[in-house]
Protein backbone atom coordinates (compact mmCIF):
# COMPACT_ATOMS: atom_id res chain seq x y z
CA UNK A 1 0.00 0.00 0.00
CA UNK A 2 1.35 3.46 -0.92
CA UNK A 3 0.01 6.67 -0.33
CA UNK A 4 0.14 8.86 -3.56
CA UNK A 5 -2.27 11.93 -2.72
CA UNK A 6 -1.98 12.74 1.62
CA UNK A 7 -4.36 15.50 3.10
CA UNK A 8 -2.35 18.44 1.86
CA UNK A 9 -1.74 17.21 -1.87
CA UNK A 10 -5.55 16.72 -2.18
CA UNK A 11 -6.21 20.35 -0.93
CA UNK A 12 -3.40 21.71 -3.01
CA UNK A 13 -5.03 19.66 -6.07
CA UNK A 14 -8.51 20.92 -5.52
CA UNK A 15 -7.48 24.36 -5.20
CA UNK A 16 -5.52 23.66 -8.57
CA UNK A 17 -8.70 22.49 -10.32
CA UNK A 18 -10.51 24.80 -9.23
CA UNK A 19 -9.13 27.65 -10.96
CA UNK A 20 -9.01 25.97 -13.68
CA UNK A 21 -12.36 25.08 -13.68
CA UNK A 22 -12.88 28.79 -13.64
CA UNK A 23 -10.39 29.98 -16.29
CA UNK A 24 -13.23 27.73 -19.02
CA UNK A 25 -15.99 28.72 -17.61
CA UNK A 26 -17.08 32.69 -16.90
CA UNK A 27 -21.13 32.24 -16.65
CA UNK A 28 -22.68 29.99 -13.95
CA UNK A 29 -22.08 26.16 -13.84
CA UNK A 30 -23.49 23.61 -11.58
CA UNK A 31 -21.32 20.25 -10.24
CA UNK A 32 -22.73 17.16 -10.15
CA UNK A 33 -20.98 14.83 -8.11
CA UNK A 34 -21.36 11.06 -8.77
CA UNK A 35 -22.00 8.79 -5.44
CA UNK A 36 -20.10 8.14 -3.32
CA UNK A 37 -16.87 9.84 -3.45
CA UNK A 38 -17.55 12.12 -6.45
CA UNK A 39 -20.01 13.94 -4.19
CA UNK A 40 -17.97 14.52 -0.95
CA UNK A 41 -15.41 15.62 -4.25
CA UNK A 42 -18.16 18.18 -5.86
CA UNK A 43 -17.92 19.80 -2.89
CA UNK A 44 -14.87 20.06 -1.79
CA UNK A 45 -14.33 21.88 -5.40
CA UNK A 46 -17.28 23.78 -4.92
CA UNK A 47 -15.71 24.76 -1.70
CA UNK A 48 -12.70 26.13 -3.44
CA UNK A 49 -14.55 27.73 -6.07
CA UNK A 50 -16.61 29.98 -3.75
CA UNK A 51 -13.61 31.07 -2.03
CA UNK A 52 -12.32 32.63 -5.15
CA UNK A 53 -15.33 33.14 -7.67
CA UNK A 54 -18.35 33.55 -5.13
CA UNK A 55 -22.13 32.81 -6.38
CA UNK A 56 -20.84 31.16 -9.88
CA UNK A 57 -21.32 27.33 -9.03
CA UNK A 58 -24.19 25.13 -7.66
CA UNK A 59 -23.18 21.73 -6.34
CA UNK A 60 -25.51 18.31 -6.25
CA UNK A 61 -25.47 14.89 -7.02
CA UNK A 62 -26.54 12.43 -9.39
CA UNK A 63 -26.78 8.43 -9.27
CA UNK A 64 -25.79 5.91 -12.13
CA UNK A 65 -26.22 2.73 -11.02
CA UNK A 66 -29.65 2.17 -12.98
CA UNK A 67 -27.73 3.18 -16.15
CA UNK A 68 -24.55 1.04 -15.37
CA UNK A 69 -24.32 -1.04 -18.72
CA UNK A 70 -22.17 -3.61 -16.97
CA UNK A 71 -24.42 -4.62 -13.72
CA UNK A 72 -23.77 -8.14 -14.95
CA UNK A 73 -20.73 -8.34 -14.00
CA UNK A 74 -20.42 -6.35 -10.87
CA UNK A 75 -22.10 -6.48 -7.79
CA UNK A 76 -24.42 -3.60 -7.55
CA UNK A 77 -24.45 -0.86 -4.95
CA UNK A 78 -27.35 0.17 -3.19
CA UNK A 79 -29.41 3.13 -5.49
CA UNK A 80 -27.88 6.67 -3.60
CA UNK A 81 -29.90 9.71 -3.67
CA UNK A 82 -29.94 12.14 -6.80
CA UNK A 83 -30.05 15.91 -6.28
CA UNK A 84 -30.26 18.69 -8.80
CA UNK A 85 -30.92 21.84 -7.97
CA UNK A 86 -32.58 23.82 -10.76
CA UNK A 87 -33.05 22.71 -14.49
CA UNK A 88 -30.14 20.62 -16.60
CA UNK A 89 -31.66 22.17 -19.99
CA UNK A 90 -29.28 24.80 -21.37
CA UNK A 91 -27.35 24.68 -18.47
CA UNK A 92 -22.90 23.76 -18.06
CA UNK A 93 -22.49 20.74 -15.75
CA UNK A 94 -19.00 19.38 -15.18
CA UNK A 95 -19.47 16.55 -13.73
CA UNK A 96 -17.30 15.14 -10.88
CA UNK A 97 -16.10 11.79 -9.56
CA UNK A 98 -13.16 10.31 -7.70
CA UNK A 99 -11.04 7.66 -10.24
CA UNK A 100 -11.53 7.69 -14.30
CA UNK A 101 -11.13 4.23 -14.84
CA UNK A 102 -12.94 2.27 -17.53
CA UNK A 103 -15.13 5.43 -18.34
CA UNK A 104 -18.42 3.32 -17.96
CA UNK A 105 -19.62 5.25 -14.64
CA UNK A 106 -19.21 8.42 -17.02
CA UNK A 107 -21.26 7.23 -19.94
CA UNK A 108 -24.12 6.00 -17.49
CA UNK A 109 -23.82 9.20 -15.99
CA UNK A 110 -24.37 10.74 -19.19
CA UNK A 111 -26.81 8.91 -19.73
CA UNK A 112 -28.59 9.64 -16.51
CA UNK A 113 -28.08 13.16 -17.59
CA UNK A 114 -30.09 13.27 -20.43
CA UNK A 115 -33.18 11.30 -18.63
CA UNK A 116 -33.40 14.87 -16.74
CA UNK A 117 -32.87 17.50 -19.86
CA UNK A 118 -30.51 18.67 -22.33
CA UNK A 119 -27.24 20.56 -20.52
CA UNK A 120 -25.71 23.53 -22.67
CA UNK A 121 -22.29 21.35 -22.11
CA UNK A 122 -21.06 18.70 -20.24
CA UNK A 123 -17.59 18.47 -18.48
CA UNK A 124 -15.69 15.93 -16.90
CA UNK A 125 -13.32 16.54 -13.47
CA UNK A 126 -11.88 13.79 -11.46
CA UNK A 127 -9.17 13.75 -8.90
CA UNK A 128 -7.72 10.45 -10.11
CA UNK A 129 -7.12 9.42 -13.45
CA UNK A 130 -6.05 5.76 -13.92
CA UNK A 131 -5.91 4.96 -17.76
CA UNK A 132 -7.10 1.47 -19.23
CA UNK A 133 -10.51 3.50 -20.66
CA UNK A 134 -12.87 0.94 -22.53
CA UNK A 135 -14.28 3.75 -24.18
CA UNK A 136 -13.79 7.00 -26.05
CA UNK A 137 -14.14 9.44 -22.97
CA UNK A 138 -11.80 11.61 -21.25
CA UNK A 139 -11.66 14.09 -18.60
CA UNK A 140 -11.54 17.97 -18.85
CA UNK A 141 -9.79 18.31 -15.70
CA UNK A 142 -7.53 15.82 -13.94
CA UNK A 143 -6.14 16.49 -10.19
CA UNK A 144 -3.28 13.71 -11.07
CA UNK A 145 -2.20 11.12 -13.78
CA UNK A 146 -1.43 8.01 -12.10
CA UNK A 147 -0.08 4.93 -14.48
CA UNK A 148 -1.47 1.94 -13.17
CA UNK A 149 -1.81 -1.62 -13.65
CA UNK A 150 -5.18 -3.60 -13.81
CA UNK A 151 -4.26 -5.55 -11.00
CA UNK A 152 -4.01 -2.05 -8.61
CA UNK A 153 -6.56 -0.62 -6.84
CA UNK A 154 -6.74 2.56 -6.16
CA UNK A 155 -8.67 4.22 -3.42
CA UNK A 156 -9.76 7.80 -2.76
CA UNK A 157 -10.63 8.69 0.90
CA UNK A 158 -12.48 11.69 1.76
CA UNK A 159 -13.21 13.47 5.24
CA UNK A 160 -16.88 12.92 4.60
CA UNK A 161 -16.93 9.31 4.19
CA UNK A 162 -13.56 7.99 5.54
CA UNK A 163 -12.64 10.82 8.00
CA UNK A 164 -9.56 11.28 6.36
CA UNK A 165 -8.44 12.71 3.27
CA UNK A 166 -5.49 10.39 1.13
CA UNK A 167 -5.38 8.48 -2.18
CA UNK A 168 -3.59 5.16 -1.62
CA UNK A 169 -2.93 2.57 -4.62
CA UNK A 170 -2.77 -1.06 -3.40
CA UNK B 1 -29.93 -11.64 -4.32
CA UNK B 2 -31.18 -14.31 -6.87
CA UNK B 3 -34.58 -14.42 -5.63
CA UNK B 4 -37.48 -12.61 -3.77
CA UNK B 5 -39.39 -16.03 -1.83
CA UNK B 6 -40.38 -15.04 1.75
CA UNK B 7 -39.55 -11.66 4.28
CA UNK B 8 -38.71 -14.48 6.54
CA UNK B 9 -35.43 -14.69 4.53
CA UNK B 10 -34.36 -11.17 4.53
CA UNK B 11 -32.00 -9.71 6.75
CA UNK B 12 -32.53 -5.80 8.59
CA UNK B 13 -30.03 -4.76 6.38
CA UNK B 14 -31.41 -6.40 2.92
CA UNK B 15 -34.72 -5.14 4.08
CA UNK B 16 -33.16 -1.57 4.57
CA UNK B 17 -31.24 -1.54 1.00
CA UNK B 18 -34.61 -2.80 -0.30
CA UNK B 19 -36.23 0.34 0.80
CA UNK B 20 -33.74 2.65 0.72
CA UNK B 21 -33.53 2.14 -3.23
CA UNK B 22 -37.35 2.16 -3.86
CA UNK B 23 -37.14 5.62 -1.77
CA UNK B 24 -34.62 6.73 -4.12
CA UNK B 25 -36.59 5.01 -7.25
CA UNK B 26 -39.93 6.65 -5.93
CA UNK B 27 -37.69 10.36 -5.71
CA UNK B 28 -36.44 10.06 -8.89
CA UNK B 29 -40.07 10.12 -10.60
CA UNK B 30 -41.19 12.64 -8.07
CA UNK B 31 -41.17 15.11 -10.84
CA UNK B 32 -41.83 13.46 -14.14
CA UNK B 33 -41.44 9.60 -15.15
CA UNK B 34 -38.80 8.48 -16.11
CA UNK B 35 -37.48 5.40 -17.71
CA UNK B 36 -34.32 3.32 -16.74
CA UNK B 37 -32.11 1.04 -18.92
CA UNK B 38 -31.41 -1.21 -16.20
CA UNK B 39 -32.81 -3.67 -17.27
CA UNK B 40 -32.62 -3.69 -21.26
CA UNK B 41 -32.04 -7.23 -23.11
CA UNK B 42 -34.20 -9.33 -19.96
CA UNK B 43 -37.15 -10.90 -20.30
CA UNK B 44 -39.54 -10.75 -17.51
CA UNK B 45 -42.69 -12.79 -17.15
CA UNK B 46 -45.17 -12.23 -15.30
CA UNK B 47 -47.18 -15.57 -14.34
CA UNK B 48 -50.29 -15.54 -12.35
CA UNK B 49 -52.18 -18.62 -11.60
CA UNK B 50 -54.37 -16.58 -9.66
CA UNK B 51 -56.58 -13.29 -10.33
CA UNK B 52 -55.12 -10.32 -9.34
CA UNK B 53 -55.34 -6.75 -10.54
CA UNK B 54 -53.07 -4.29 -8.79
CA UNK B 55 -50.17 -6.94 -8.19
CA UNK B 56 -49.61 -7.53 -11.95
CA UNK B 57 -50.05 -4.13 -13.42
CA UNK B 58 -47.53 -2.85 -10.59
CA UNK B 59 -44.78 -5.57 -11.64
CA UNK B 60 -45.53 -5.24 -15.18
CA UNK B 61 -45.19 -1.80 -14.87
CA UNK B 62 -42.36 -1.21 -12.76
CA UNK B 63 -40.28 -4.02 -15.17
CA UNK B 64 -41.18 -1.72 -18.25
CA UNK B 65 -40.33 1.33 -16.39
CA UNK B 66 -36.87 -0.31 -16.09
CA UNK B 67 -36.79 -1.73 -20.09
CA UNK B 68 -37.38 -5.13 -19.56
CA UNK B 69 -39.53 -7.15 -22.42
CA UNK B 70 -42.78 -8.44 -20.03
CA UNK B 71 -44.75 -11.28 -21.03
CA UNK B 72 -48.12 -11.32 -19.39
CA UNK B 73 -49.17 -15.33 -18.56
CA UNK B 74 -52.46 -15.77 -16.66
CA UNK B 75 -53.93 -19.28 -16.54
CA UNK B 76 -56.92 -18.13 -17.24
CA UNK B 77 -58.96 -20.85 -15.12
CA UNK B 78 -57.09 -24.19 -16.54
CA UNK B 79 -58.07 -27.46 -14.91
CA UNK B 80 -54.79 -28.82 -15.62
CA UNK B 81 -53.46 -30.78 -12.38
CA UNK B 82 -51.05 -27.76 -10.35
CA UNK B 83 -48.00 -29.54 -9.80
CA UNK B 84 -47.51 -30.61 -13.49
CA UNK B 85 -48.87 -27.56 -15.12
CA UNK B 86 -46.36 -25.14 -12.82
CA UNK B 87 -43.78 -27.49 -14.08
CA UNK B 88 -44.39 -27.45 -17.60
CA UNK B 89 -44.98 -23.80 -17.90
CA UNK B 90 -41.53 -22.85 -16.13
CA UNK B 91 -39.84 -25.26 -18.57
CA UNK B 92 -41.62 -23.41 -21.64
CA UNK B 93 -40.78 -19.81 -20.17
CA UNK B 94 -37.17 -21.00 -19.54
CA UNK B 95 -36.67 -21.98 -22.98
CA UNK B 96 -37.95 -18.82 -24.71
CA UNK B 97 -35.07 -17.25 -22.41
CA UNK B 98 -37.14 -15.75 -19.23
CA UNK B 99 -34.92 -14.02 -16.98
CA UNK B 100 -37.12 -13.39 -13.97
CA UNK B 101 -40.10 -15.08 -13.42
CA UNK B 102 -42.90 -13.12 -11.54
CA UNK B 103 -45.17 -15.87 -9.58
CA UNK B 104 -48.80 -15.69 -7.99
CA UNK B 105 -50.51 -19.43 -7.23
CA UNK B 106 -52.84 -20.11 -5.33
CA UNK B 107 -50.52 -23.14 -3.80
CA UNK B 108 -48.34 -21.73 -0.20
CA UNK B 109 -44.90 -22.84 -1.95
CA UNK B 110 -45.34 -22.74 -5.33
CA UNK B 111 -42.68 -19.91 -5.53
CA UNK B 112 -40.35 -22.09 -3.64
CA UNK B 113 -40.50 -24.94 -5.80
CA UNK B 114 -39.91 -23.22 -8.87
CA UNK B 115 -36.91 -21.45 -7.34
CA UNK B 116 -35.44 -25.02 -5.94
CA UNK B 117 -36.09 -27.50 -7.73
CA UNK B 118 -34.61 -26.87 -10.81
CA UNK B 119 -36.96 -26.49 -13.28
CA UNK B 120 -35.78 -23.35 -14.50
CA UNK B 121 -32.58 -21.28 -13.79
CA UNK B 122 -34.94 -17.99 -14.22
CA UNK B 123 -35.02 -15.90 -11.01
CA UNK B 124 -38.15 -16.24 -9.04
CA UNK B 125 -40.32 -13.33 -7.15
CA UNK B 126 -43.47 -14.53 -5.55
CA UNK B 127 -45.94 -12.22 -6.22
CA UNK B 128 -48.22 -14.14 -3.85
CA UNK B 129 -48.74 -18.11 -3.02
CA UNK B 130 -51.45 -19.15 -1.18
CA UNK B 131 -51.81 -18.55 2.42
CA UNK B 132 -47.79 -18.49 2.61
CA UNK B 133 -46.24 -14.86 1.50
CA UNK B 134 -46.23 -11.78 -0.73
CA UNK B 135 -43.17 -10.06 -0.34
CA UNK B 136 -43.21 -7.28 -2.33
CA UNK B 137 -46.96 -6.21 -0.57
CA UNK B 138 -44.71 -6.48 3.07
CA UNK B 139 -42.14 -4.15 1.78
CA UNK B 140 -44.10 -1.32 0.63
CA UNK B 141 -46.30 -1.73 3.51
CA UNK B 142 -43.07 -1.28 5.63
CA UNK B 143 -41.44 2.02 3.14
CA UNK B 144 -45.20 3.51 2.97
CA UNK B 145 -44.72 2.96 7.13
CA UNK B 146 -41.27 4.63 6.69
CA UNK B 147 -42.41 7.90 5.01
CA UNK B 148 -45.88 7.96 7.47
CA UNK B 149 -43.97 8.02 10.40
CA UNK B 150 -41.27 10.56 8.54
CA UNK B 151 -38.30 8.02 9.43
CA UNK B 152 -34.83 8.59 7.58
CA UNK B 153 -33.64 6.61 5.05
CA UNK B 154 -31.38 3.79 6.43
CA UNK B 155 -33.53 3.10 9.58
CA UNK B 156 -35.87 0.74 10.27
CA UNK B 157 -39.36 1.17 12.46
CA UNK B 158 -37.78 0.60 15.99
CA UNK B 159 -40.18 0.97 18.56
CA UNK B 160 -43.63 1.12 16.26
CA UNK B 161 -46.33 -0.35 17.66
CA UNK B 162 -48.36 -1.83 13.99
CA UNK B 163 -51.43 -3.38 14.77
CA UNK B 164 -52.38 -6.20 11.81
CA UNK B 165 -56.58 -6.88 11.94
CA UNK B 166 -58.45 -8.99 10.51
CA UNK B 167 -58.16 -12.58 8.41
CA UNK B 168 -54.55 -13.35 9.77
CA UNK B 169 -55.12 -17.28 9.27
CA UNK B 170 -55.64 -16.99 5.43
CA UNK B 171 -53.53 -14.09 4.84
CA UNK B 172 -50.06 -13.96 3.03
CA UNK B 173 -49.90 -10.32 3.60
CA UNK B 174 -50.33 -10.91 7.42
CA UNK B 175 -47.72 -13.77 7.56
CA UNK B 176 -45.25 -11.40 5.01
CA UNK B 177 -45.88 -8.53 7.17
CA UNK B 178 -45.64 -10.53 10.96
CA UNK B 179 -41.74 -11.47 9.98
CA UNK B 180 -40.78 -8.44 7.80
CA UNK B 181 -42.02 -5.98 10.16
CA UNK B 182 -40.63 -7.02 13.19
CA UNK B 183 -37.08 -7.51 11.98
CA UNK B 184 -37.41 -3.87 10.94
CA UNK B 185 -38.04 -3.50 14.50
CA UNK B 186 -41.41 -2.93 15.39
CA UNK B 187 -43.87 -4.21 17.46
CA UNK B 188 -47.14 -6.25 15.80
CA UNK B 189 -49.42 -7.99 17.05
CA UNK B 190 -51.97 -9.38 14.57
CA UNK B 191 -55.64 -9.59 16.03
CA UNK B 192 -58.95 -11.10 14.73
CA UNK B 193 -62.07 -12.83 15.45
CA UNK B 194 -61.65 -16.13 16.66
CA UNK B 195 -62.03 -17.96 13.72
CA UNK B 196 -59.53 -15.47 12.23
CA UNK B 197 -56.64 -15.17 14.55
CA UNK B 198 -57.05 -18.11 16.72
CA UNK B 199 -55.84 -17.07 20.31
CA UNK B 200 -56.24 -13.81 20.02
CA UNK B 201 -56.95 -11.60 23.16
CA UNK B 202 -59.55 -9.14 22.58
CA UNK B 203 -63.07 -9.50 22.21
CA UNK B 204 -63.04 -6.88 19.78
CA UNK B 205 -61.14 -4.24 17.96
CA UNK B 206 -62.21 -1.07 20.92
CA UNK B 207 -60.29 -3.10 22.60
CA UNK B 208 -57.48 -3.63 20.42
CA UNK B 209 -57.30 0.01 19.88
CA UNK B 210 -56.79 0.48 23.19
CA UNK B 211 -53.31 -0.39 23.01
CA UNK B 212 -53.05 2.77 21.01
CA UNK B 213 -51.18 1.68 17.85
CA UNK B 214 -48.82 3.83 16.23
CA UNK B 215 -50.03 2.14 12.76
CA UNK B 216 -53.68 0.19 12.10
CA UNK B 217 -53.26 -2.85 9.03
CA UNK B 218 -56.70 -3.52 8.11
CA UNK B 219 -56.85 -7.03 5.51
CA UNK B 220 -59.60 -7.79 3.38
CA UNK B 221 -61.95 -10.60 4.08
CA UNK B 222 -61.01 -12.91 1.79
CA UNK B 223 -63.89 -15.18 0.80
CA UNK B 224 -62.23 -16.79 -1.95
CA UNK B 225 -59.93 -18.36 0.69
CA UNK B 226 -63.12 -19.35 3.38
CA UNK B 227 -63.92 -23.00 2.33
CA UNK B 228 -66.55 -22.73 4.79
CA UNK B 229 -68.46 -19.54 6.44
CA UNK B 230 -66.18 -18.42 9.40
CA UNK B 231 -67.74 -15.05 9.97
CA UNK B 232 -71.46 -14.97 10.87
CA UNK B 233 -72.24 -12.34 8.97
CA UNK B 234 -70.94 -9.29 7.22
CA UNK B 235 -72.57 -7.18 9.44
CA UNK B 236 -71.44 -8.65 12.46
CA UNK B 237 -67.74 -8.58 11.56
CA UNK B 238 -68.38 -4.63 10.49
CA UNK B 239 -69.52 -4.05 14.06
CA UNK B 240 -66.96 -5.65 15.85
CA UNK B 241 -63.79 -5.53 13.87
CA UNK B 242 -64.23 -3.16 11.20
CA UNK B 243 -62.55 0.34 11.33
CA UNK B 244 -65.62 2.71 11.14
CA UNK B 245 -65.72 6.26 11.42
CA UNK B 246 -65.99 5.87 15.42
CA UNK B 247 -62.76 3.76 15.48
CA UNK B 248 -60.76 5.99 13.51
CA UNK B 249 -61.39 9.07 15.58
CA UNK B 250 -60.68 6.81 19.00
CA UNK B 251 -56.80 6.37 17.73
CA UNK B 252 -56.69 9.94 15.77
CA UNK B 253 -53.02 9.57 15.81
CA UNK B 254 -52.79 5.98 14.04
CA UNK B 255 -52.14 6.05 10.39
CA UNK B 256 -54.37 3.29 8.55
CA UNK B 257 -53.42 1.16 5.92
CA UNK B 258 -55.06 -1.52 3.75
CA UNK B 259 -53.34 -3.76 0.86
CA UNK B 260 -56.47 -3.40 -1.29
CA UNK B 261 -59.22 -4.34 -3.16
CA UNK B 262 -61.15 -2.59 -0.14
CA UNK B 263 -64.35 -4.20 0.86
CA UNK B 264 -65.53 -0.63 1.90
CA UNK B 265 -68.00 -0.62 4.86
CA UNK B 266 -67.02 -4.84 5.84
CA UNK B 267 -63.14 -4.53 6.90
CA UNK B 268 -63.00 -0.81 6.17
CA UNK B 269 -65.29 1.99 6.64
CA UNK B 270 -64.98 5.30 3.64
CA UNK B 271 -64.09 7.51 6.47
CA UNK B 272 -61.14 5.15 7.02
CA UNK B 273 -60.10 4.71 3.83
CA UNK B 274 -60.49 8.41 3.16
CA UNK B 275 -59.01 9.87 6.01
CA UNK B 276 -55.86 11.75 6.09
CA UNK B 277 -54.11 9.13 7.85
CA UNK B 278 -54.92 6.60 5.64
CA UNK B 279 -52.01 5.46 3.37
CA UNK B 280 -53.84 3.35 0.90
CA UNK B 281 -52.82 5.60 -2.19
CA UNK B 282 -49.32 5.92 -1.10
CA UNK B 283 -48.72 1.98 -0.49
CA UNK B 284 -50.24 1.75 -4.38
CA UNK B 285 -47.44 4.40 -5.12
CA UNK B 286 -44.62 2.62 -3.29
CA UNK B 287 -44.98 -1.16 -4.81
CA UNK B 288 -44.19 0.51 -7.45
CA UNK B 289 -40.96 1.71 -6.26
CA UNK B 290 -40.53 -1.44 -4.50
CA UNK B 291 -41.06 -3.06 -7.16
CA UNK B 292 -38.62 -1.43 -9.49
CA UNK B 293 -36.14 -1.65 -6.73
CA UNK B 294 -36.72 -5.49 -6.19
CA UNK B 295 -36.30 -6.35 -10.01
CA UNK B 296 -33.35 -4.08 -10.78
CA UNK B 297 -31.53 -5.73 -7.59
CA UNK B 298 -32.59 -9.65 -8.76
CA UNK B 299 -31.76 -8.80 -12.64
CA UNK B 300 -29.78 -5.69 -13.03
CA UNK B 301 -26.98 -7.16 -10.64
CA UNK B 302 -24.21 -10.12 -10.28
CA UNK B 303 -25.74 -12.58 -8.56
CA UNK B 304 -23.51 -13.39 -5.29
CA UNK B 305 -24.99 -16.92 -4.80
Amino acid sequence: MKTVLSESDIARTIRRMAHEILERNSGPFLLLGIPTRGVSLARALAEAIDSISPDVCEVGQIDVGLFRDDRDTRKAKPIAETVIPGSVDGTTIILVDDVLFSGRTIRAALDALSSFGRPAMVQLAVLIDRGHRELPIRADYVGKNLPTSLSEKVSVKTMEDDSEDSVVIE
Amino acid sequence: MRHLLSTDELSREKAIEILDSASQISRLNQDTTRKFPTLQGKTVVTLFFEDSTRTRISFELAAKRLSADVINFSSGGSAVSKGENLKDTAQTLEALGADALIVRHSASGASYNLAHNGWTSASIVNAGDGTNQHPTQALLDALSLRQGFEIKDGEGLDGKKILIVGDILHSRVARSNLSLLPTLGAEVDAVGPGSFSPGCKYANLDEALETKPDAVMMLRVQKERMNQPLIPSDKEYSRFWGLTEQRVKQVPNSLILHPGPMNRGLEISSYAAESENSLVLSQVKNGLAIRMAVLSMILGSKNEA
